[in-house]
Order: C-alpha cells, then sequence, then structure tokens
C-alpha cells in the first residue's frame, strides 16, 4: 500500500463513529467505551473521527471525551451517506494515516460500508464482535457464531491496519470517559471525486403507521418459530390475553404473515422494555435480544436447554412450550379470578 | 437480466451442535440447509426472470455435500450451477471466499449478483459486499424489494428501527438479500426431474487458487458463551412448572 508523508497513527485506534442528522447515535458511544477500555489495556492511543457534511458540532461533542484527537471528515458528497462516498473518504484517510486498529460500531450503516473499505484497502475485518480480549500482546475480538450458540476468539493476520465492528450493546455507553480537556478537532476536506457514487439514496421512512405501540406494554408474550404452525398462534394469544399483555414474536413470524410486522421485537422492529417479556420457541439471536434484553424479567421456554435464550433469561423453563403453556393459561386464569 | 446468486450450505436450524475435540470448529455429523435468506435469494433471482426474462446462476463452494443446495436451486427453477468443489474452499475467510467466485466468474457478465445478507453460521455479512468492491460494482445490503428503473435498478434497504430507504443504482450491481424479501415456492416434481438434466460445473480449488492468499483473520476458538446471568431452571411435570411460573409472577414479578 502506497505511504503518504504526513503524520503516521502508529499504535493508534481509530474510532468511527456514526452520525444522522447530526445526532451521535448510542452504539457508536458503546464502541468509544470499548476502544477506551482497548486503549487503556495495550497503551495506544486513542483518536476519533466522523465523517459527513457539516458535523463540526459532532466533533466537537467527541473531542469532549477521552481523547488525544478528533478529525472531521467533510465533503457535500457525504450527505446522504452513501458506500462510494463513505469508503472514498476513509479509505485516503486511512491509508494516510495507518492506524493500527479502526473500530466502528455494527450499525446497518457500517456493515453497509465497511467490508468494502477493508476489501479497498487489502484487509480484514472483524465483523459484530461482542468483546475483546488482549492476551500476551494479542488482540482477539470474540463474535458469536452459529447464532449465538457458541462464541468464538478471532485474531487477526498480517499486517494493520485491521478493521472490527462491535455489536449493540457490547459496551456501556454510559462509561465513556471525559476528558480533562477539550481534544484537538482536525477538520479534513475529503476529495470524493465526480462520478465516484453511483447510489443514489432517498430519505429514511417508516412503512404504514404502527397499530401497536410495544414499547408501552407491561407484558409481552412473544412467540419464535418453535411455535411451529400458524393456527398455534392463537394459544399464545389466549396467554397473552390471560396475563393482560400483548402478543409479539421474532422476525421469522412476521416474515411468514403469521402476525403483522408492527409485532416485531428486534433489531429491525421494536425494542421494548417489558416487566415481564416471556419468550416461547424463541432461540435467542442477538437480533432479536437488542430488542427486548431491557425487559425486568424474562422466562424463556424451549425444548433445546443450550438455547442462547437461555443466556440472558432471569427463569428457564426446558420443555416443549405445547405442554407447558396450556396448563399456564389455566393457572393464570385461576389466580386472577381468586 | 442475468442473474448470479451466491447459496451457502449451513448446519440445519434445530440441529444440535457440539464442538470438535480441538475446539476450533463444530462436529460435521449434522443435517445441513441452505441458509435461509440465500433461499429467499434464489426465489427474488426467479421473479425476477420471471418478469424480465434472462438467466438465474447459483454458485456454491464448499464439500461435496453442499451439491444439495444446488441441486434443490435447479430443481426450483435456476437454470444452471457453478460448484468451487473441495474442503479447501471451507476454510477460506469471506475475503477469500469472494475472490474464489470472482475468479470462478471472470469470463461472466452478470447484470446481477444476489447474496444472502449474512450466513447463519458464521455471520460475517461481508462476502456480498466484499466480492462487489472486487468487481468493482455498486452494491446495496439488506434489501427488501427490486424493480427495474431506466438506468438500472431500485431497491429498499432496510434500515434499523422499521424504517427502509429507496436507493436507485445502476447495473451490474452486487444485492444482499434480506429474508421475509418474498414468499418462498416449493420445489415441483417436475422440477425435480429436469433439474438432473441442468448443468452444473465443478471448479476445482486449483483453478482458482492462484486468486486467493492467506486468510486475514483467524478463529483461534470456538467455545460455549459463558453465562453472564443468573437463571433459575424450573423444571418437573408442566402442571407443577405452570403452578411455580405463577407463583413468581404474582408473588416475586408482582405483573398479576
Ligand atoms: C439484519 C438482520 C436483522 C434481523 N432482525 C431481526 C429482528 O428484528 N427480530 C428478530 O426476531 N430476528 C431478527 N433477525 C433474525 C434473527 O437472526 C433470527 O434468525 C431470528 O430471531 C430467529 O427466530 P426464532 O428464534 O423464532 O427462530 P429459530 O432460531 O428457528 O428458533 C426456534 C426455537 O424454538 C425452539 N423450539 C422448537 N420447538 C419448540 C417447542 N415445541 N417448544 C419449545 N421450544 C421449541 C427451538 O429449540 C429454537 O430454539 C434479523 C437478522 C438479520 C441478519
Ligand atoms: C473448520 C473451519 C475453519 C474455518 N476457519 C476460518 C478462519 O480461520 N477464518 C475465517 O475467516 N473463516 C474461517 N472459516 C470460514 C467461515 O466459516 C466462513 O465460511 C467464511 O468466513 C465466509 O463467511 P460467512 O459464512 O460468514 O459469510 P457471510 O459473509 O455472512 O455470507 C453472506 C452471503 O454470502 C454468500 N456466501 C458466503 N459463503 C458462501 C459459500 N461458501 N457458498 C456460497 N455462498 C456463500 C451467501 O449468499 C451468504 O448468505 C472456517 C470454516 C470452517 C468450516
Amino acid at each position: 500500500m502506497a505511504k503518504k508523508n504526513g503524520p503516521k497513527m502508529a499504535d493508534t485506534i481509530l474510532v468511527v463513529v456514526e452520525q444522522r442528522e447530526g445526532k451521535l447515535n448510542r452504539v457508536s458511544g458503546e464502541t468509544l467505551a470499548g476502544a477506551q477500555a482497548i486503549a487503556n489495556q495495550t497503551g495506544w492511543t486513542l483518536e476519533a473521527a466522523v465523517v459527513g457534511s457539516g458535523v463540526g458540532d459532532i466533533a466537537s461533542e467527541l473531542a469532549a471525551k477521552r481523547v488525544a484527537k478528533v478529525y472531521d471528515l467533510e465533503s457535500v458528497k457525504l450527505e446522504p451517506y452513501t458506500p462510494d462516498g463513505f469508503v472514498a473518504a476513509l479509505r485516503q484517510f486511512i491509508e494516510q494515516k495507518q492506524p493500527r486498529l479502526v473500530l466502528m460500531p455494527h450499525t446497518y450503516q457500517v456493515r453497509d460500508f465497511a467490508p468494502k473499505l477493508a476489501t479497498a484497502l487489502n484487509r480484514a475485518l472483524i465483523s459484530d464482535a461482542i468483546g475483546y480480549k488482549y492476551e500476551g500482546g494479542k488482540l482477539l475480538f470474540t463474535r458469536q457464531m452459529f447464532q449465538g450458540k457458541f462464541a468464538a476468539d478471532v485474531s487477526f493476520v498480517g499486517e494493520p491496519p485491521y478493521f472490527a465492528t462491535f455489536q449493540n450493546g457490547a459496551f456501556r455507553g454510559d462509561q465513556v470517559e471525559a476528558g480533562s480537556s477539550a481534544a484537538p478537532v482536525e477538520t479534513v476536506t475529503v476529495d470524493v471525486p465526480d462520478g465516484a457514487v453511483r447510489n443514489k439514496p432517498e430519505a429514511p421512512f417508516k412503512e404504514a403507521k404502527q397499530a401497536v405501540d410495544l414499547t408501552q406494554a407491561e407484558i409481552i408474550v412473544a412467540v419464535g418459530r418453535g411455535i411451529k404452525e400458524q393456527k398455534n398462534i392463537d394459544l399464545a394469544k389466549q396467554l397473552a390475553d390471560a396475563l393482560g399483555g400483548e402478543i409479539a414474536a421474532s422476525r421469522p413470524i412476521c416474515d411468514s404473515g403469521w402476525l403483522p410486522m408492527d409485532r416485531q421485537v428486534g433489531s429491525s422492529g421494536q425494542t421494548v422494555a417489558p416487566k415481564l417479556y416471556l419468550a416461547l420457541g424463541i432461540s435467542g439471536a442477538i437480533q432479536h435480544v437488542v430488542g427486548m434484553k431491557g425487559a425486568r424479567t424474562i422466562i424463556a421456554v424451549n425444548k433445546d436447554g443450550e438455547a442462547p435464550i437461555f443466556e440472558i433469561a432471569d427463569v428457564a423453563v426446558v420443555g416443549n412450550l405445547f405442554d407447558i403453556v396450556p396448563p399456564l393459561i389455566e393457572e393464570v386464569k385461576k389466580a386472577k379470578g381468586a | 437480466m442475468k442473474i448470479l446468486v451466491c447459496m451457502k450450505q449451513v448446519p440445519q436450524k434445530d440441529a444440535p451442535l457440539k464442538l470438535n475435540e480441538s475446539g476450533t470448529w463444530i462436529r460435521e455429523d449434522v443435517s445441513y440447509e441452505v441458509n435461509e435468506p440465500d433461499a429467499y435469494a434464489l426465489e427474488e433471482a426467479l421473479r425476477q426472470k420471471g418478469k424480465h426474462g434472462g438467466e438465474v446462476v447459483v454458485i456454491t463452494s464448499g464439500p461435496a455435500r453442499a451439491q444439495q443446495v444446488l441441486r434443490e436451486a435447479l430443481a426450483k427453477g435456476a437454470d444452471r450451477a457453478i460448484h468451487l468443489e473441495g474442503d479447501s474452499f471451507v476454510t477460506l475467510d469471506a475475503f477469500n471466499t469472494a475472490k474464489a467466485f470472482a475468479a470462478a466468474i471472470k469470463d461472466e457478465r452478470f447484470d446481477l449478483i444476489f447474496t444472502g445478507l449474512q450466513s447463519d453460521d458464521y455471520g460475517f455479512a461481508q462476502t456480498g459486499v466484499i466480492l462487489a468492491e472486487l468487481l468493482g460494482s455498486p452494491h446495496a445490503t439488506i434489501i427488501m424489494q427490486i424493480e427495474k428503473s431506466d438506468g438500472g435498478i431500485r431497491v429498499k434497504r432496510e434500515l434499523e428501527a422499521g424504517f427502509f430507504q429507496f436507493v436507485d443504482m445502476p447495473l451490474p450491481a452486487v444485492l444482499t438479500i434480506q429474508s421475509g424479501i418474498n414468499k418462498l415456492r416449493y420445489a415441483t416434481l417436475i422440477g425435480i426431474k429436469q433439474a438432473k438434466n441442468k448443468p452444473l460445473k465443478k471448479v476445482a480449488f486449483e483453478e482458482v487458487s492462484s486468486a486467493l492468499s492467506g486468510n486475514l483473520q483467524k478463529i483461534e476458538k470456538l467455545y460455549v458463551p459463558q453465562k453472564t446471568k443468573k437463571t433459575e431452571i424450573l423444571e418437573g411435570p408442566p402442571a407443577e412448572i405452570a403452578k411455580k411460573l405463577v407463583d413468581k409472577l404474582r408473588n416475586e414479578m408482582r405483573v398479576i
């Protein structure tokens, strides 16, 4: 790779945050917290970058955190977001600065451009990590495999820069340390060549108005593919009714049209925080879990004792939901009648 | 339109997975199926061909057993198949898997290449985007709708939290397809019969290995994740479990 003149970022961690409509998103804060932890352990310098058009306010917001420096990569061609535009901007910058490690949040936007960026630089990206380990001078990233049934420690081979993204909830955003004084901000005007951006995106929109607002529900009974057939949904509805709660579902149930889309919980559905979340026949894939792990109590019924949902459940019922749910409905009715 | 669909064989969803002795991978004695979003990608390709004509080609890389995925695709209506066959393909990282695909199709011109948005086993969510960059094509990810437009295509991307976005883009292009974009068809008996006579080309590792490099990331260890939360396990006959649960709902969680 051609190394240009200018200051190098040897042993530097660069966090590229995500902003939308001038706001830093929550996972960016989490990734920054993770990066601070890695910097503490490795002794590497931590810097941050924001990419966009007129995003100086975010750069200033970042500069208040404990980082050595903030870069504001600016071009009018970076708004709205396109993978071509972001890769053109970040590629130039990273080629020149040569950081050791580039960290980003594993958002839909990052998964859209980060593999392209790493490939353009002939480097690898460890995507969707849930944590890291620093052992004997070696940095390992932990990620889920086989839909959360296993975890793997993955290392980089070859030369830096190394690219990694962190999953939603991997670190606590409220643990980002503030800096003792504001870090310097450097505005970098990036050159996105004419014609480089091939996609023409329109403004994001929401599909037809949501008929139910699951975010307000105190009790949610959620069904997953373990419910097997559309006609069995009724069983879960009876339980929800008995408990006075709402029915919700994992994505495959809504994809099949067994319940409407607005009942879907997870990264592409609603994020809920009820007092009780009762998961019936849901395996606990990360994209589902991010939407419900804020529940005060989680009860999971699953016939597979090793289902990942049990890792976050407060109460685990290992068994067939078709055996458990009918007597449960009766007991709830009895208790409520009493 | 000429469309290529990348389809990966992965362990079946309900398959009980066990670690191998060296803790590097799972034991291979499980049942396999096609990666779920890849099945939707095939369906979408067949629908596009139905509307605009053209050809649907399916490609997989993996051991001999992966041919099953191609056979099923041919039975559902794909025109021909390419199998990068051999164990050496299995351990390639996403970067090299994409390089192998690019090498295998270098003499062809596809208007569209579909991949699933991510695999159910490793879940890197990268192969399609990497392939786009290697081919110099534009791409869009997590696609829920595709329409032909004047100069190219108009696609609907899924964003987080129930948002969507339309994107216009030129062809050729690479799209990563999300599950639920359409309703899947089943193979018909006649389709299964016809599939036997459709071309299935095998590509050996040696034919593409000059295009590959060493893996840039290494899976050091695979293990059962450690529990971080204290979980109470309820056991016993269903009627007893129901009683215990209601007791908790009432006296501990106080929700009824
Ligand atoms: C970009 C992206 C976004 C996504 N967004 C979402 C999202 O918003 N929401 C979401 O839910 N998913 C989402 N997914 C999909 C997610 O990865 C999983 O595929 C999905 O959550 C699995 O649903 P499930 O648990 O119902 O099905 P499965 O994973 O098939 O699990 C079914 C479970 O039921 C159990 N079971 C079977 N029979 C019984 C029985 N008789 N009694 C008890 N248990 C039984 C099985 O042991 C198994 O654990 C997304 C994926 C991607 C890639
Ligand atoms: C024993 C063993 C060891 C391994 N060791 C490593 C290792 O050290 N490092 C490493 O990076 N990887 C390793 N792998 C490979 C890894 O499991 C993945 O197959 C590879 O990284 C591709 O990424 P992915 O499956 O996450 O694809 P994703 O990028 O998630 O897949 C997205 C889409 O790309 C397409 N696609 C991906 N792979 C194929 C395929 N084979 N055939 C057809 N279409 C496909 C599909 O359409 C899929 O939906 C190993 C595998 C095995 C079995």
